[in-house]
């Protein structure tokens, strides 16, 4: 078949087209698309809402006097109330408080007068996050006269029922008498509404009225699976002091219990130093009433940059890093002190900067003996200065001891630094603020992507997206069911997973192309080849219709 | 006057202050964008900023300072391992306490944009991260060449602003930043804040669209232009600021007025939150630590254990070792060699012709 010179024609042009059009067109879109591996977008979306909800088991238990062994049977095994409050429009928590009432009678641990708790005992083993609350008669002498709540170092509390509850009380009246100061126990021991709002300060932004836990929140370090602490001894005058501290057995035998208690919280790791011929960069001024050198507080602000350009840090990962400095001043500037900001006297002799460390100043002019020889031999009081570095870990921490409801009295805290109630708090804001944030950064990586629709997103990278949802959605629900402990560590998992695909070092491409750039990479390319096959496509379809017309 | 009873903090007169800037660290990212001799001005405007930097507090973990640092050492620098800034060598800015952080062909782009967005290999060293977090307040300082709407780097590419307004974005995003100050000072500067769309930012330029920024003075013994103009106004206005000074942002602003700097310097400060005047030099410049002091201490009672036997340390697994060893080695886009695709046409322009004969051209056009 032999076919005419221009039917030839047509065909090779209609042919080229056609392939064109077929495999050319999606083998080019398909060899340009970026690979984008699926994210689960909508789930992501329902954990942006952050509702959460947060429960507190709470056992109750009566002491002999408080109730009539008829209403004790009365009395309701569970009971629970909950609260809700909106933080910044949209986001809800739920207080929900599961009251699981339990009487029981232990009379012999209330019979003797001393004020110690059963807190010694295998009864007040409380889980983490539980509370004990035992209830005792208004006229019991356990308590001192103006107390009406001894909060302990174990999870339990003490809680005397109020004179109004003496005479002719009826159960009703007396659970709805204890409700609210169970509810208040419980704000000072587990969480209240400022713990939580605090918590979040990186969605809501502060109201201005409540600068105490504005402070409280610049002072105390971020949450962060791992921390670095930095003991330094700084020595300016090695000639008239030699300096031993026994650093090792110090750390091991006052700062470790603490770290061990906390390490459900983060990961720790410490390391000392001793710094010779550094002095302070502030001139201390004589005071004479005191006969001694003092710093003021407003020059303490400009003490630690010099010093800090000449601290090392062993610290190989990207942890914050807490800086605790023992300074002892040198021979002619000794004693030194410091002053606050009223002159008035600090007995600590020590100051701390926020997300930073502590600083605490030790006068050895006291251990010169009567013919001081220099070099004077000097052992460091370890127990003075790790009390002070403790309370100054504390802080920086975030365990925060804030003033107390009056009527209440709070056991000290014991040799480990830290009671369990104030664990179980830093436990609770902990939580609360790693689910924030990892679904603050699972939800803006998402919208990034998004929003840059050039961006290669790797099957790694799904992945980790993947398993910080689900350890997301896992916190929740661990929170709602009261499981501190598991509820902390999703919220790490999650925390981990997030940060490792937000900061992806894939996740960067030079990726902004302005459309004149686009047209002059691919007009060269396509221009000349289209331009033949659209004139002969225009020369067949006009043939065509002059063919119709005649 | 805030006064909580037996507790730690005590807050004076200085109250206003703590609460009013929200910051507890300070940071500074100085960039300088160009290498060989004679863009010396622009390796001595970086150090200048450099030195007042450290000079008013910021410590150098805390400075990530990327210059091509091919000044120093130059082989037509007549005074070797010295950078001046001022004419008859009166100041030495190079010094012997630099640490640069990205130096030679490290300074590109992509890792300008790491460094901004977190988003670096995890083998990098502390010293090159900007381990910032939401309290802490940024000092960026960029010079080089620039044009409208980008900034070259190094002479092989460029930095759009939209890219940049992107990476301030992603810092927003991940709270890297509490307030930020960005100062440019190149040709056309203004046009790299114009995209800037994240709160709490302010941006300063030395010179508008359309206009250059010029050199300050050459040295006749060095050969080459010593400081850029509004660099050099810039640290005249810092050599009276010292750590406890007063100065606010107001004063920054006035800095190099036209009839000294010949362009017209710009800012802007519509994204910031508080009011300039309320904003003290050392927010940004220095680095004033708020100090409370301690009044709480914890009794110890026990006596220190003795440390007999020595502890197996166990050492936690700091950097992903496994996984750097392992790595696979980065994906390179593949282009096709060159001249493929000339030689591609080429080769289908003649299969056309020979198919067809240049005489039956008419039947396709």
């Amino acid at each position: 078949m032999f076919l005419s010179e221009r039917r030839r024609g047509q065909l090779a042009a209609l042919s080229i087209a056609a392939v064109v059009i077929i495999v050319g067109v999606p083998l080019w879109w398909r060899t340009t698309e970026t690979y984008r591996a699926w994210l689960p977008v909508s789930q992501i979306k329902e954990l942006a809402k952050l509702q959460l909800q947060l429960s507190a088991d709470v056992e109750v238990v009566f002491a002999r006097g408080t109730v009539t062994p008829e209403q004790q049977k009365k009395v309701p095994l569970t009971q629970t109330q909950e609260e809700e409050r909106a933080i910044d429009g949209d986001l809800i928590i739920l207080f929900l408080i599961l009251l699981i009432r339990n009487t029981k009678l232990e009379s012999k641990f209330f019979s003797c007068h001393v004020l110690f708790l059963p807190e010694d005992t295998a009864l007040s083993e409380s889980p983490c996050g539980s509370l004990v609350v035992y209830v005792i008669p208004e006229s019991s002498s356990l308590l001192p006269e103006d107390v009406n709540v001894y909060i302990g170092q174990r999870r339990t509390a003490l809680l005397r029922i109020g004179p109004q509850m003496r005479v002719g009380k009826t159960l009703e009246q007396l659970l709805a008498h204890l409700e609210p100061r169970i509810k208040q126990v419980l704000q000072v021991m587990s969480f209240s509404h400022n713990d939580i709002t605090a918590a979040l300060s990186d969605r809501v932004r502060f109201s201005p009225d409540n600068k105490e836990s504005i402070a409280d929140s610049m002072r105390a370090f971020k949450s962060s699976p791992g921390y670095e602490i930095t003991f330094s001894l700084l020595n300016p005058d090695p000639k008239s002091h030699r300096l031993h501290w026994d650093i090792e057995g110090a750390v091991q035998t006052y700062i470790q219990p603490l770290l061990t208690k906390l390490s459900p919280v983060a990961n720790f790791s410490i390391d000392s130093q001793t710094l010779y011929y550094t002095m302070l960069g502030v001139n201390p001024r004589f005071d004479t009433s005191r006969s001694a050198y003092t710093l003021n507080a407003d020059s303490l602000a400009h003490v630690i940059n010099p010093v800090e350009a000449r601290l090392g840090s062993n610290a190989a990962s990207s942890n914050p890093v807490l800086n605790f400095l023992l300074y002892v001043p040198d021979a002619q500037h000794s004693p030194l002190y410091i002053q606050g900001r009223k002159k008035q006297e600090v007995p600590s002799n020590a100051f701390h900067s926020p997300r930073w460390g502590g600083i605490m100043v030790y006068n050895v002019n006291g251990f010169y003996g009567s013919e001081p020889e220099f070099p004077v031999d000097i052992n460091i009081d370890m127990a003075k200065v790790m009390g002070v570095f403790l309370a100054q870990l504390r802080l920086l921490l975030g365990v925060q001891s804030s003033t107390p409801p009056p009527g209440f009295l709070v056991a000290r805290c014991g040799s480990t630094g830290l009671a369990d109630w104030e664990l179980d708090r830093l436990m609770w804001s902990r939580s609360v603020e790693n689910v924030a944030t990892a679904t603050t950064t699972i939800t803006s990586l998402a919208q990034l992507l998004d929003q840059i629709g050039n961006i290669v997103i790797n099957d790694n990278i799904a992945q980790q997206v993947s398993s910080a949802v689900t350890s997301l959605q896992l916190a929740v629900a661990e929170l709602e069911a009261g499981n501190l402990g598991f509820a902390l560590q999703y919220s790490k998992e999650a925390i981990l997973a997030s940060e490792k695909a937000f900061f992806d070092p894939s996740l960067l491409h030079l990726l902004y192309f302005p459309d004149d750039q686009k047209f002059a990479i691919y007009i060269p390319l396509f221009l000349p080849m289209c331009v033949p096959i659209l004139l002969s496509l225009l020369k067949i379809v006009s043939e065509a219709r002059q063919r119709l017309e005649c | 006057i805030f006064f909580r009873q037996g507790n730690n903090i005590f807050f004076g007169d200085s109250a206003g202050q703590f609460f009013s800037s929200g910051h507890t660290n300070n940071w500074a990212v100085l960039v300088c964008t160009s290498r060989f001799w004679f863009n010396y001005r622009h390796v001595a405007n970086t150090l200048s900023v450099y030195r007042s930097v450290k000079r008013l507090g910021i410590p150098d973990s805390h400075i990530v300072l990327m210059l091509a640092d091919d000044m120093a050492c130059n082989h037509r620098n007549p005074k070797p391992a010295t950078v001046f800034s001022h004419k008859n060598m009166e100041l030495n800015v190079y010094g012997d306490d630099v640490e640069v952080d990205y130096r030679g062909y490290e300074v590109t782009v992509e890792n300008f944009l790491r460094v901004l967005t977190g988003r670096l290999p995890p083998s990098t060293p502390r010293s090159k991260r900007l381990l910032s977090d939401d309290r802490s307040n940024i000092l960026i300082y960029l010079t080089g060449h620039g044009g409208n709407g980008f900034l070259k780097f190094q002479d092989s590419e460029e930095i759009s602003n939209v890219e940049l307004a992107d990476a301030f974005e992603q810092m927003w995003q991940k709270r890297r930043y509490n307030e930020l100050l960005f100062i440019i000072d190149t040709c056309q500067g203004a046009s790299m804040y114009e995209r800037f769309y994240s709160p709490n930012l302010m941006a300063l330029a030395s010179s508008q669209v359309g206009e250059d920024s010029l050199s300050h003075q050459p040295d006749l013994a060095i050969g080459v232009h010593l400081m850029d103009r509004y660099t050099f106004y810039l640290l005249e206005f810092l050599e009276d600021i010292h750590p406890a000074s007063k100065a606010n942002m107001n004063d920054l602003f006035k800095v190099c007025p036209k009839s000294q700097c010949v362009s017209t310097p710009g800012h802007r400060t519509d994204l910031f939150l508080r009011d300039p005047g309320s904003v003290l030099i050392t927010d940004f410049f220095g680095s004033v630590r708020k100090v409370e002091i301690t009044t709480e201490a914890i009794d110890l009672t026990d006596p220190i254990k003795e440390v007999e036997e020595r502890y197996m340390h166990s050492y936690v697994d700091q950097l992903p070792v496994s996984e750097i060893i392992h790595q696979k080695p980065k994906q390179k886009d593949w282009h096709p060699p060159d001249g493929f695709i000339l030689g591609l046409w080429t080769l289908i322009l003649l299969v056309f012709f020979q198919t067809y004969g240049v005489k039956h051209l008419r039947h396709i056009f």
